[in-house]
């Protein structure tokens, strides 16, 4: 029973753990950015979706539709206020360029944060499930609706991949992560092929923020968490690795997961940090990480 | 620039220095308690500021986690005089545990660099924050940790403690950046590779200068607690604390330790002058923040070099 129940639960966590770090990864692998304005870009969509179902009495579907637009808009925002300008700054060194854009995304993440918690304050917000009904797998009463996020999930990673592997815009995206300068003598647009990372990033923490939201709720609080978590993911896979963050992603899942059912719920982010710290010191390059 | 006018400018700077140092010395004869209090902790803060900027902006390493030093040194002196040590022995103790824990830290930290450096960091802070919540029985906690003693209850005291505090470490930072020791330092975080073919030993350099922050953030956070009465995970340790420390030496211009603590000290003042509008304070203060680093990359320090050259 227990194992069955921790079986169904980590699976779901983890990939939402996933599509949660798919995107932060997939940003940092093709224009080198780590957007620090993650876990605010996922809370903004998670109450874009509130506000539509509950505000507006909307259908759960037209939701989180409205919430996965608001996770694009949040991360053209993103990019556009604060990103590029320090990117085309001149001013800036060239080799502080990453931590600046550390900085400036972290300080934006934390302006959406608090203009959520001042508008429609901090506690968490839970949307309808995009299917109500319980069902039992293995002896074990299962909201359907926790399934269907495991099924979204994988559903939109596997159109991710094959995007990047078999579309041509795909792999302008992949090119552009190994050797960028050799595009721009191929006469592709860098910034365009930037404006479509931004793109596919805001739909996939949009869509990631929504479910967070019918699933566990979500609150502006915790943004500075779901950013930390998804740092912490993607590195233990391998910064800029998609498979490695979702192989990362389902270690931490259920090591959670076991450590909330079996020992304590308190000590629930123990385990993963300390892996993390290993892994880190071990191997830094990460799991599955290239170089 | 000439070396006369380097010397005009260096004698002006001097001026302003002690001109600015003149009116925090006499600040206690006209302004109120309420005013010496937040300045008190904007002092604290201004030594965590110019022990991050020590190891950001001369040895290039982002530091993620000053709250790890800081929690380290304001817990163990916490813990010590809750089993009746006295306050002098708990304020060395807490410098101690926090090199202590910088040293643990750093020794392995520092093979690595760039954004896994930073994460190590940072993750050494959850990981204190999460010992600090499991051990509650011992520690306090979420709730805090009562000290025993307290540096002093008069106001005017307690802002001559910090203010000469603050003085004291900025100078020893100060002359340490000026030094042979922060070129180096300076020449490793900038080019790793060439500063090494020189010669200097890197990891040595950065090793010390990580120490040297730890000592500092150490003593600093337990002098805090000593000041508040209390050691709670949500002024000295959360992820949030290590973020303003952070801001406030970006804000106010890297590479130059002054700059930090003038950072911390418009940060946290700016923080209680917007206290009227809520939760809002900090949507502004640090959209504040980011312009500066968008419009003025060197902080305040550059605005204020920048308008005395044009003049």
């Amino acid at each position: 029973m227990l194992v069955v129940q921790i079986l169904i639960d980590g699976f779901a966590i983890s990939a939402l753990y996933g599509l949660g770090a798919v995107g932060f990864t997939l940003m940092f692998g093709v224009s080198g950015v780590l957007n620090l304005a993650h876990g605010a870009t996922m809370v903004v969509a998670a109450v874009t979706a509130w506000v539509v179902a509950g505000q507006l009495a909307a259908s759960p579907w037209i939701a989180a539709i409205a919430g996965t637009a608001a996770g694009v808009v949040m991360a053209f925002a993103t990019y556009f206020l604060v990103v590029r300008p320090i990117q085309r700054s001149k001013s800036v060194p060239e080799t502080e360029k990453e931590i600046f854009v550390l900085t400036g995304t972290l300080l934006w993440g934390i302006m959406i944060q608090e203009a959520v918690a001042y508008f429609y304050t901090d506690t968490p917000k839970s949307v309808r499930p995009l299917i109500s009904g319980v069902m039992q797998i293995g002896g074990v009463r299962t909201p359907t609706n926790e399934l269907l996020i495991a099924v979204i999930c994988w559903t939109v990673i596997g159109l991710l991949w094959l995007l990047v592997n078999r579309s041509k815009a795909g792999k302008v995206l992949l090119a552009a992560s190994i050797n960028p300068r050799g595009l721009t003598v191929l006469g592709f647009e860098l910034s365009s092929v930037y404006l479509s990372v931004w793109a596919i990033y805001g739909v996939l923490a949009g869509i990631a923020g929504v479910l967070l939201a019918t699933f566990l709720g979500a609150s502006s609080a915790q943004a500075s968490q779901l950013t930390a978590s998804a740092f912490s993911i993607v590195v233990l896979g391998g910064l800029g690795s998609v498979s490695g963050s979702l192989l990362a992603a389902y270690v931490v899942g259920y090591l959670e997961t076991l450590t909330a059912y079996l020992i304590s719920p308190t000590y629930r982010s123990v385990p993963a940090l300390v892996l993390l710290v290993l892994v880190v010191y071990v191997r830094p390059r990460g799991l599955l990480g290239r170089r | 620039m000439t070396a006369s006018f380097r010397d005009r400018l260096a004698s002006r700077q001097l001026l302003i220095a002690l001109l600015a140092l003149a009116v925090l010395l006499t600040l206690p004869l006209w302004v109120s308690a309420y005013i010496l209090g937040v300045l008190t902790i904007a002092y604290y803060f201004g030594v965590f500021a110019m022990s991050w900027d020590l190891l950001f902006g001369f040895a290039n390493e982002v530091n993620f986690g000053p709250t790890f030093l800081i929690g380290s040194g304001a817990y163990a002196a916490g813990l010590l005089n809750s089993q009746g040590v006295p306050l002098w022995a708990c304020l060395i103790a807490g410098a101690v545990a926090a090199l202590l824990g910088g040293v643990v830290l750093a020794v392995p930290a520092l093979r690595l660099t760039g954004p896994y450096f930073g994460l190590a960091t940072l993750v050494a802070v959850l990981l204190l924050q999460q010992f600090i919540i499991i051990f509650a029985g011992t520690t306090g906690g979420e709730i805090g940790l009562t000290m025993n003693d307290i540096l002093s209850t008069e106001a005017t005291t307690n802002y001559w403690y910090a203010l000469a505090f603050m003085i004291v470490s900025g100078v020893i930072l100060l002359v340490l950046s000026r030094s042979p020791v922060g070129l180096i330092l300076q020449a490793s975080g900038q080019d790793r590779i060439g500063a090494s073919a020189l010669g200097f030993n890197v990891v040595k350099h950065k090793l010390a200068a990580f120490c040297i922050s730890a000592v500092f953030s150490g003593l600093a956070g337990a002098m805090l607690v000593f000041y508040l009465g209390t050691a709670s995970v949500g002024t000295v340790v959360d992820v949030a604390v290590g973020v303003q420390v952070i801001i406030a030496a970006v804000l106010g211009g890297r590479r130059t330790i002054v700059g930090a603590a003038i950072g911390a000290i418009f940060l946290i003042l700016a923080g209680e002058a917007l206290r009227p509008l809520g939760q809002l304070s900090t949507f502004v203060v640090s959209g504040v923040a980011l312009l500066v680093i968008l419009f003025s990359v060197d902080g305040l320090m550059g605005l204020l070099r920048r308008r005395r050259e044009e003049s």
